[in-house]
C-alpha cells in the first residue's frame, strides 16, 4: 500500500522497524446512557499516526458517542502485520484491525483468524458500496472486510504557476498530456516528478496506463495473472509509457529520479526555481505538498484526472484501507456497521486528508474544492480498479528491490526493452505466485 | 534439591561422598586430612567430587538459562525453522537453502559480504594504524584522537541518515557532491545556456556539443536560430526583446538568436513573437568547410553579425562552450558506486576504533627495544617494518578480526544509506535475511536459512579469537 508515511526518509522506516513502539491511546468521552453495548470496550489497531492518528480519533468519538462502546486505539507504526503477527500467534489480536493491504486481509482470513462480516455489514456495503468494494473485501466467497477509505491515484498534480507560464492546460486526453509535456519541457522545465527510489510510484503509473489502454478485463485478468505478463496489452502499456517517463523529460534524468524518493520528488515540483512540472501520484501527495512545501493546495498546487488514452475510459486505480474483525463480539460488529454507513466517511472527512470509498457520503462533506474533485472521480467513475500490484503477493508487488519495483525501474533506466522486462517480470510473478 | 541437601554435603567429611550418612565421618574416626604426618605439608582438601560438581552447577544455573534461552534456542530455533516453508508448517527439508543459492539477490548479497569483510576491515585496520602511529608523534596528539574517535559515539542508524544526506546527488543538498561539482565547474565553468535546445530540430543538428545550421547562407542574407528548453531563471538578467535583423551588409551575416518560446503560450515557432526574449552572449560561428571563419556574440536583443566574409556559403554554429552543463557531480548511491560509498561511511565510525586499539598497542612496545634498534644504525622505516610492525601483529589480527565479525553482520548502514532501488546492488546477507522475512515477502523459512549461512560465516572468525584468547593465557 502506497502511504504516505512509508517513505518519509530513511530514518522514518528505519526507525519505524527499530521500534514498532505501539501508541496506545484511550477514547474516554461522553456517552449516551441506556444503549445495549454501553461499557463494552473494543480495541482498533490500525497504521495512522499523528495528524492521521487524530482525524481517526473523531471518528471513533463519533462511534464512542453513538453507542456508548469505548473504544482504545492502537496506533500499529507502517509496518502492521508485524505488529499483529505475534498478536494473532499469542491469542491477543485487537478486536478490529485496520489493514493498509487487501493482501493481509487475503492472508489473515485464509489462515482462519479473522471472522466474518457479513452479519455486521454486508447490507450496508451493499447499500453504500459499488459492487467492486465488496468484491474487494471477499475471501472465499465470504466478506471479511469493509473498506472504509479509499484512495485515488489516477491524478496529475501540476505546479499552476509553471503550467501558466507555459500555457498548459490540464489535459483531456493522453496525447493532450504528452504534447503538454513537451510544452512544459521546451519552457525548460523538466515536466514529469517521479520519486522512482520507491518503485511503487512506477507501478502506479503503469496501471493507470494500463487500464486506460487495455480495459478493465484485460486489467482484471492481469492482476489475477490469467494472462501473462508478456501479453501484447502489456507491452503496449509499457511503450506507451516510455513515450512519457523519459531521461529528458526527468529532472536530473533517470539516473536523479531513481534516487528521488517520494516526497523529495512532491517537493521538486515545489521548489525554487521547480525542478519538475507535474506528478503522477494518488490523492496523498496533497498532504505531501501541505506539510513538505510552502505551496497551496488549489491555488499553487492543482491537480487533473489521469486522462483516457485513444477511445478508451479515463482510468481511476484505487486504493485504501479495509477494516476487518478479529472477533465477533457485538461492540466490534456495531463499530464495523458503523465504519460502513455515510456517517463515519461524513466526520472523517471533515478535516481533510481523507476520501471514502462509500458512494452515499456527500460531497458536501470534504473540506475544499481539491478534495472534493478527488472523491467524486472516485465514487463516480465506472472505470475504477484496485491498485495491482497490492493484490499480488507481496514478493512481487510490493518488496524493495525485487518483482515489479525492481523491474520497473530497470525498465526507467532502460525504456527501450519492453520484451526484456515483460519476460522478466513474468517469470517474477510466476515464481512469486508458486511460492505463495 | 534443597539447600539442606547442599549443607548435608559440605558438611560430609572430605573424602567419604557419602551424603546418605551426614555424621559418619565423625562417628568412625578422625578424618583422613586429619591424619598427616609431621613433614606432610599441609594440602587442600582434596575436590569432593558430587558436591563441588553440584555447586559449580548450581552457580552456573543462571549464566545457563540465560545463555540456553538467549543463544542456544534461538540457534537451534533458527536451524529447524530454516527447514520449514513460508508458513512453518510445511517441512522442507534443504530447499530454503537451495532457494537461497540459487536467487540472484543472495548471490549478490554474498558478493557484496565478501567485499566488504575483505575492503572494509583491512583498510580501517591500515588507515587505523598510520593514524596511531602519526598521532604519536603530534602535539596535539588527544584532540586529534577525540576527532577521530568522536564518530563512534553515533550509532550507526544516525550516521546512515547522515551519509544519505552526504552522498544526495543534488549538490545543493549533497556535501559531497557539493565538492566535487564546485571544484568541476571552477576548472570547466559552465556555459550560458545548458540544456537548450533548437526549437525547430530541423533546422539545427547537435556536433560536437553544440549545432549547426543544416541550411547554408551567403553575406547578406538573415539567420533567424530559435531555441528552447531555457529554464527562465537562466536567462540573463540583460536579456531584452529579441530583433530580427532586416538586411545584412554585403560582406556579413546578420541574424538572431532567441528564446522562441511565448511565457504563457501563444505564439508561433520560427518566429520572432513579440514577447520573445533575444539570448544575450551566445557564441556564433561561421563556418566554411570544416573551419570556423568568424565568430561574433549575440547582443542583449540576441543579433550577431559575422563579419568579414568572402562571398561563398557558410553555415551557422553554435559553439558547444554555450551549452556546456554545469557539473552534476558523482552518483555516490548509484549503482555502481554504492557499496564504496557505504564502506567509507563504515571507516569514518570505526577508524577510530582501529585507532585507539592499535594505540593501546603501541603504547606497550617497549622503548628499549625500538632504542636498541636505532642504536643499532636502523632508520625509522626499517624501525617500523622490522620491530615495531612484528611486535603490533598480535593487536593488528585483533583489530582485523573484530571489524571481520562486525562487518560480516552489517546492516542499519547499507540499509539506511541505500535508496530502496538500488537496494539489491548494496545487498549484504544481513540486510537480505531482513529483507525476506519481513521486507515484504514475510518468508522467515528462507530468512533463517540466511541467518544460519550468516552464522557458519561469522563461526572461523570466532574461533580464531577464542584460540587466541586461550593461547594469551
Amino acid at each position: 500500500m502506497k502511504r504516505i508515511m512509508r517513505p518519509l526518509l530513511a530514518l522514518g522506516a528505519a526507525l519505524a522497524c527499530a521500534l514498532p513502539a505501539l501508541g496506545v491511546a484511550g477514547t474516554a468521552s461522553a456517552r449516551t446512557p441506556s444503549q445495549k453495548l454501553q461499557g463494552q470496550k473494543i480495541e482498533v489497531a490500525a497504521v495512522w499516526t499523528g495528524t492521521e492518528q487524530k482525524n481517526f480519533k473523531r471518528v471513533l468519538d463519533a462511534f464512542t458517542k453513538q453507542t456508548g462502546v469505548d473504544v482504545t486505539f492502537t496506533s500499529t507504526g507502517d509496518d502492521i502485520s508485524s505488529v499483529l503477527e505475534p498478536r494473532i500467534a499469542g491469542g491477543d489480536a485487537p478486536d478490529v484491525a485496520i489493514l493498509p493491504q487487501p493482501g493481509l486481509l487475503k492472508d489473515f482470513a485464509s489462515r482462519g483468524a479473522l471472522k466474518p462480516v457479513e452479519d455486521a455489514a454486508g447490507a450496508q456495503v451493499d447499500q453504500h458500496y459499488s459492487p467492486i468494494w465488496r468484491t474487494l473485501g471477499t475471501v472465499d466467497n465470504t466478506l471479511y472486510g469493509v473498506w472504509v477509505k479509499g484512495a485515488n491515484k489516477s491524478l496529475v498534480w501540476y505546479n499552476a504557476n509553471v503550467s501558466d507560464d507555459a500555457g498548459v492546460k490540464p489535459a483531456k486526453t493522453f496525447d493532450d498530456l504528452l504534447a503538454s509535456m513537451q510544452t512544459v519541457s521546451d519552457f525548460g522545465v523538466p515536466p514529469l516528478s517521479i520519486g522512482a527510489a520507491n518503485g511503487w510510484t512506477l507501478t502506479d503509473i503503469f496501471e493507470n496506463i494500463y487500464l486506460a489502454q487495455a480495459g478493465a478485463e484485460k486489467y482484471d485478468q492481469l492482476t489475477a495473472h490469467e494472462i501473462p505478463w508478456t501479453d501484447p496489452s502489456v507491452k503496449d502499456a509499457l511503450t506507451t509509457m516510455a513515450k512519457m517517463v523519459k531521461s529528458d523529460w526527468l529532472p536530473g534524468g533517470t539516473g536523479d529520479t531513481l534516487q528521488t524518493e517520494f516526497p523529495e520528488s512532491v517537493q521538486n515540483m515545489f521548489s525554487n526555481p521547480p525542478k519538475a512540472a507535474m506528478e503522477i501520484e494518488g490523492d496523498f501527495v496533497g498532504a505531501t505538498i501541505s506539510g513538505n512545501t510552502k505551496a497551496k493546495v488549489g491555488t499553487d498546487a492543482k491537480v487533473f484526472s489521469f486522462p483516457p488514452i485513444g477511445s478508451g475510459e479515463a482510468p481511476v486505480v484505487t486504493g485504501g484501507d479495509v477494516a476487518v474483525m478479529f472477533d465477533d463480539n457485538p461492540a466490534a460488529a456495531a463499530f464495523l456497521k458503523f465504519m460502513a454507513s455515510p456517517k463515519a466517511g461524513e466526520v472523517w472527512a471533515k478535516p481533510g486528508g481523507y476520501i471514502s470509498p462509500n458512494k452515499d457520503v456527500p460531497t458536501s462533506a470534504y473540506p475544499d474544492k481539491t478534495t472534493r474533485q478527488i472523491a467524486d472521480a472516485l465514487v463516480s467513475s465506472d472505470n475504477v480498479r484496485f491498485d495491482m500490484s497490492d493484490q499480488y503477493p507481496s514478493a512481487f508487488g510490493a518488496t524493495d528491490g525485487q518483482g515489479e519495483w525492481k523491474l520497473f525501474q530497470d525498465f526507467l533506466s532502460n525504456p527501450s526493452d519492453v520484451d526484456g522486462i515483460t519476460q522478466q517480470l513474468e517469470s517474477a510473478a510466476t515464481q512469486a505466485m508458486n511460492s505463495q | 534439591m534443597t539447600t539442606t541437601d547442599v549443607d548435608a554435603g559440605r558438611a560430609s567429611p572430605a573424602g567419604t561422598g557419602d551424603r546418605d550418612t551426614p555424621g559418619a565421618g565423625a562417628a568412625s574416626g578422625p578424618p583422613p586430612e586429619l591424619v598427616r604426618g609431621p613433614g606432610d605439608e599441609i594440602r587442600p582438601p582434596k575436590p569432593q567430587r558430587g558436591g563441588n560438581l553440584l555447586r559449580a552447577f548450581l552457580f552456573l544455573l543462571p549464566a545457563l538459562l540465560l545463555l540456553g534461552a538467549l543463544v542456544v534456542y534461538p540457534i537451534v530455533y533458527s536451524v529447524v525453522r530454516s527447514l520449514y516453508g513460508r508458513t512453518g508448517s510445511d517441512f522442507v527439508g534443504a530447499d530454503n537453502y537451495q532457494r537461497a543459492f540459487e536467487s540472484t539477490s543472495t548471490l549478490r548479497a554474498l558478493r557484496n559480504t565478501a567485499i566488504w569483510v575483505v575492503v572494509a576491515p583491512t583498510l580501517a585496520t591500515a588507515i587505523g594504524l598510520i593514524f596511531a602511529v602519526l598521532s604519536e608523534r603530534v602535539r596535539w596528539q588527544t584532540a586529534f584522537k577525540v576527532a577521530v574517535f568522536m564518530p563512534m559515539a553515533i550509532s550507526f542508524l544516525a550516521a546512515g541518515v547522515i551519509f544519505r544526506f552526504v552522498y544526495e546527488q543534488d549538490p545543493s543538498r549533497g556535501v559531497a557532491n557539493a565538492v566535487v561539482t564546485s571544484v568541476e565547474d571552477a576548472f570547466r565553468p559552465p556555459g550560458e545556456y545548458p540544456g537548450a535546445r533548437p526549437s525547430d530540430p530541423s533546422t539545427l543538428r547537435a556536433r560536437d556539443g553544440g549545432y549547426r545550421t543544416t541550411a547554408v547562407f551567403r553575406p547578406g542574407e538573415v539567420a533567424t536560430v530559435g531555441m528552447v528548453a531555457i529554464r527562465p531563471e537562466n536567462v540573463p538578467a540583460d536579456a531584452v526583446r529579441a530583433r530580427e535583423p532586416s538586411a545584412s551588409p554585403a560582406r556579413a551575416i546578420r541574424g538572431v538568436v532567441w528564446l522562441d518560446f511565448t511565457r504563457g503560450g501563444g505564439g508561433t515557432r520560427g518566429t520572432v513573437d513579440p514577447t520573445e526574449d533575444g539570448l544575450p552572449g551566445m557564441h556564433v560561428q561561421a563556418v566554411r568547410g570544416g573551419e570556423t571563419v568568424a565568430d561574433a556574440t549575440s547582443d542583449p536583443n540576441g543579433t550577431f553579425t559575422l563579419t568579414d566574409l568572402s562571398p561563398g556559403e557558410y553555415r551557422l554554429a553554435l559553439a558547444s562552450d554555450n551549452f556546456r552543463a554545469s557539473a552534476t557531480g558523482v552518483s555516490w548511491l548509484g549503482p555502481s558506486l554504492v557499496t564504496p560509498s557505504i564502506i567509507a561511511s563504515y571507516l569514518w565510525i570505526w577508524i577510530g576504533f582501529a585507532m585507539i586499539v592499535i594505540g593501546a598497542g603501541l603504547a606497550a612496545i617497549p622503548r628499549e627495544v625500538l632504542e636498541a634498534a636505532r642504536m643499532d644504525g636502523a632508520n625509522e622505516r626499517q624501525v617500523f617494518r622490522r620491530v615495531t610492525a612484528p611486535l603490533l601483529r598480535p593487536v593488528l589480527m585483533v583489530v582485523l578480526i573484530t571489524l571481520m565479525i562486525n562487518v560480516l553482520k552489517v546492516f542499519d548502514l547499507v540499509f539506511v544509506i541505500a535508496p530502496p532501488s538500488v537496494q539489491d546492488d548494496a545487498n549484504v546477507i544481513a540486510l537480505e535475511m531482513w529483507r525476506v522475512s519481513f521486507g515484504g515477502a514475510h518468508d522467515q523459512g528462507l530468512g533463517s536459512a540466511l541467518s544460519i549461512i550468516l552464522f557458519v560465516l561469522v563461526v572461523p572468525a570466532m574461533l580464531f579469537n577464542i584460540r587466541r584468547m586461550k593461547v594469551e593465557r
